[in-house]
């Protein structure tokens, strides 16, 4: 490899190579498109994954009053909507002076908790376990979440399920299935009642125990694939994440820990109402979307990882005795490469649900949980910023409200972004692994996927997606003919439009994306 | 008693015409409470599709999925779903079809029969209002609903969504291929 092409982010001569371009187009601005630049040998010389970012939001808030943010700002994503509502309430906490009661704090944490139990829940066994299961470049018609049912019944029914349970606790803690109203500035605006928690506590053992399980899944799928998932994808990288003053994992508030990649500390316990201190966010050219980097290591290098395998890998034991178990096995196991490994973001995201699970169940013997002191207030102030550990990783929400109560400024770096690039890292390592010198096949191009899935990442997901994104890619020759497309169907199937049978391998042309449509 | 048909809303009412499926969700609430007929329907609001909604399909006789749609034919397209599965490598939304094949995991059998409603939008942007046209074919939407729920059986619906692709096979396949 030469050294032009060793950190593959900008090719040096990109007018002298062919371009694959991966790129599901949804309706709306939010979508991911992933471009390969190969020479006539098939060797990879640039690889970049571009996020359109959601950014409109920072406008359409402003002017609003701020009491209303908790609650709009789930129109920011219609998957982690409590996350926003969470982060925004914490913000508005400090907007109205408020130390929260026992009460809310636990309602609001409950609802956290339920957030994070459905979140990962979906994401390993609806979006991953495809992969995970059957195999990274397996029969694509069997990749999805019904070849899973037909092989593994109970796994899929039991991931529903888990999914199932974590909407009730938002729904009990937040008011209603969607456009929560459960947390507000200085509080909350209901408990959780005698009949609501035992509705909830019906089935928590089982929920504590799947989850228990799912763990176990995550762990048999490394130590099934030991080489496979310690290296698919690995790179180091530093780290950032909420810590709880004594070390512990904490999803709902904390003090910022980051570590470099060879895991000195580079600050601990730093007050995130100041995060601006340590972090910034840089912009490059070939992307909508902000690269955030930890100042005192500069844009070049400073980038960082969030989420799931950050925060159990990073903090200094699980508050929890099943997770906290769990986590010593995965970071023990195989000599502690599986911490390291991008795979291990699977194990990891089980560990937490499995924490999430043993936190609800506490709470719900709780009881605060049924406290009438709701809210507070103090001083007002004009700056608020909220930061929680959402299912992706760090969110961070920070308003300024004028002396009319309006918002005039709003900034939002969420967890997707913090991972900008560290996903650009492991798609490259990817592509040095499984693409280079090779001939592009489906299964392939999967590999691309399965590296950026394993962060879980949410692409402004503002709006649900009946549409199906389906993927084209076509390969032109150098005057721009096209030779041939390939599709992959709403199904999930791959066609060749220009031939009768299917044709997985990809000719060695340039290949161009275009958008599709979408229902 | 589960109200024998399910109606499911999808959209975000801050994104410009991805308000359809919503509004006219709220209008046919209206209606049916008008006619008296509000016990035979529960009506379902969400931003986006998920696994879990096909819990709520059990139980019914039919289902109704309505959403807006980008290219979908003018006003809008109305026709059975049929159980598939995509994953969508960048959203966390389910399509219908995913949905209808979740059930299966679930209870063991066949989801009831489901059909879609897609209407037609312009316009998807963070703060627009609905616009003109998307105004226009909410309201052909709605009073093709309130023909439509004259029918209470499904194989009523299904000859509806027949009537459709026959009289416009084009844009009834448009709107099935996406």
């Amino acid at each position: 490899m030469t050294d032009q092409r060793d950190s593959l982010e900008t090719a040096t001569h990109p007018e002298n190579l062919r371009r694959v371009v991966i790129d599901p187009v949804s309706r709306v601005e939010g979508h991911g498109k992933v471009t390969l630049l190969l020479d006539e040998n098939d060797r990879v010389h640039q690889v970049r994954l571009h996020i359109v970012e959601f950014r409109g939001f920072e406008k359409f808030i402003q002017g609003r009053p701020y009491w209303e943010a908790p609650v709009m700002v789930q129109r920011l994503c219609g998957i982690c909507p409590v996350s926003h509502h969470i982060a925004a309430s914490k913000a508005m906490d400090m907007i109205v002076g408020a130390t929260l009661t026992p009460t809310a704090e636990k309602v609001r944490r409950l609802m956290h908790y339920g957030q994070i139990l459905q979140s990962h829940a979906l994401h390993f066994f609806h979006l991953s376990s495809p992969d995970l299961l059957f195999g990274f470049d397996s029969d694509v018609a069997k990749r999805n979440i019904v070849g899973i049912a037909a092989a593994y019944p109970e796994i899929a029914k039991q991931g529903v399920l888990l999914r199932k349970y974590g909407q009730e606790v938002i729904r009990v803690t937040a008011g209603k299935r969607i456009h929560g109203t459960g947390s507000i500035p200085g509080g909350v605006n209901k408990n959780v009642s005698i009949e609501e928690r035992d509705y909830l506590l019906n089935d928590i053992e089982q929920i504590v125990t799947w989850s228990q399980e799912s763990v176990g899944i995550a762990q048999q799928l490394f130590a099934q694939n030991l080489d496979l998932y310690s290296n698919f994808g690995r790179f180091k990288s530093h780290t950032l994440n909420l810590v709880r003053a004594d070390g512990a994992l904490d999803l709902y508030h904390g003090g910022l820990r980051a570590r470099d990649m060879n895991g000195d500390t580079l600050f601990d316990h730093y007050d995130y109402r100041r995060y601006w201190d340590m972090i910034f966010e840089d912009v490059k050219p070939w992307s909508y979307m902000k690269f955030p980097f930890l100042r005192s290591l500069g844009p070049e290098t400073g980038w960082y990882r969030v989420g799931p395998l950050t925060r159990v890998t990073q903090c200094d034991f699980i508050p929890s005795p099943l997770a906290e178990e769990q986590r010593k096995t995965f970071l023990a196991f195989d000599n502690g490469k599986a911490a390291g490994a991008t795979l291990g973001f699977h194990w990891a995201r089980m560990i937490e649900m499995l924490h999430a699970a043993e936190l609800i169940k506490e709470l719900l013997h709780d009881p605060d949980l049924q406290g009438s002191d709701l809210v507070n207030t103090g001083k007002r102030q004009e700056r608020g910023v909220g930061v929680i550990e959402a299912p992706r990783g760090t969110l961070i929400h920070h308003y300024k409200v004028d002396e009319h109560d309006q918002i005039i400024r709003c900034n939002l770096i969420v967890s997707t972004t913090h991972n900008n690039q560290a996903m650009n890292e492991a798609i490259r390592q990817v592509a040095r692994q499984y693409i280079d010198g090779r001939k592009l096949t489906e299964g392939l191009l999967n590999h691309i996927e399965v590296a950026i899935r394993a962060f879980d990442p949410c692409l402004s997901c503002a709006t649900h997606a009946l549409g199906k994104m389906p993927l084209e890619i076509e390969l032109l020759d150098v005057e721009g003919s096209m030779l041939s497309k390939l599709t992959r169907s709403a199904g999930g199937v791959f066609r060749d439009d220009l031939g009768p049978n299917v044709s997985r391998a990809m000719p060695d042309m340039v290949g161009i994306a275009h958008p599709t449509k979408t229902l | 008693m589960t109200p024998p048909t399910l109606i499911f809303a999808v959209g975000n009412e801050s994104r410009g015409d991805d308000a359809l499926a919503p509004l006219l969700l709220r209008r046919l609430d209206a209606w049916l409470k008008k006619e008296a007929r509000s016990a035979d329907f529960e009506l379902i609001e969400d931003f986006q599709l998920q696994v879990e909604h096909a819990m709520d399909m059990a139980g019914r006789k039919m289902v109704l999925f309505i959403d807006a749609g980008m290219d979908t034919p003018i006003p809008y397209a109305f026709y059975r779903a049929q159980a598939g599965d995509a994953r969508t490598p960048y959203s966390h939304a389910l399509t219908p079809e995913a949905v209808l094949a979740v059930y299966p995991q679930i209870y063991q059998n066949a989801p009831p029969p489901a059909f879609i409603l897609c209407i037609r939008g312009e316009q998807f942007e963070l703060g627009s209002p609905l616009s003109p046209a998307a105004d226009s074919h909410l309201d052909s939407a709605m009073d093709f609903m309130k023909q439509l729920l004259q029918e209470t059986e499904a194989m009523a619906w299904e000859i509806q969504a027949q009537q459709q692709a026959t009289g416009d096979t084009i844009k009834h396949e448009a709107c099935r291929t996406q």
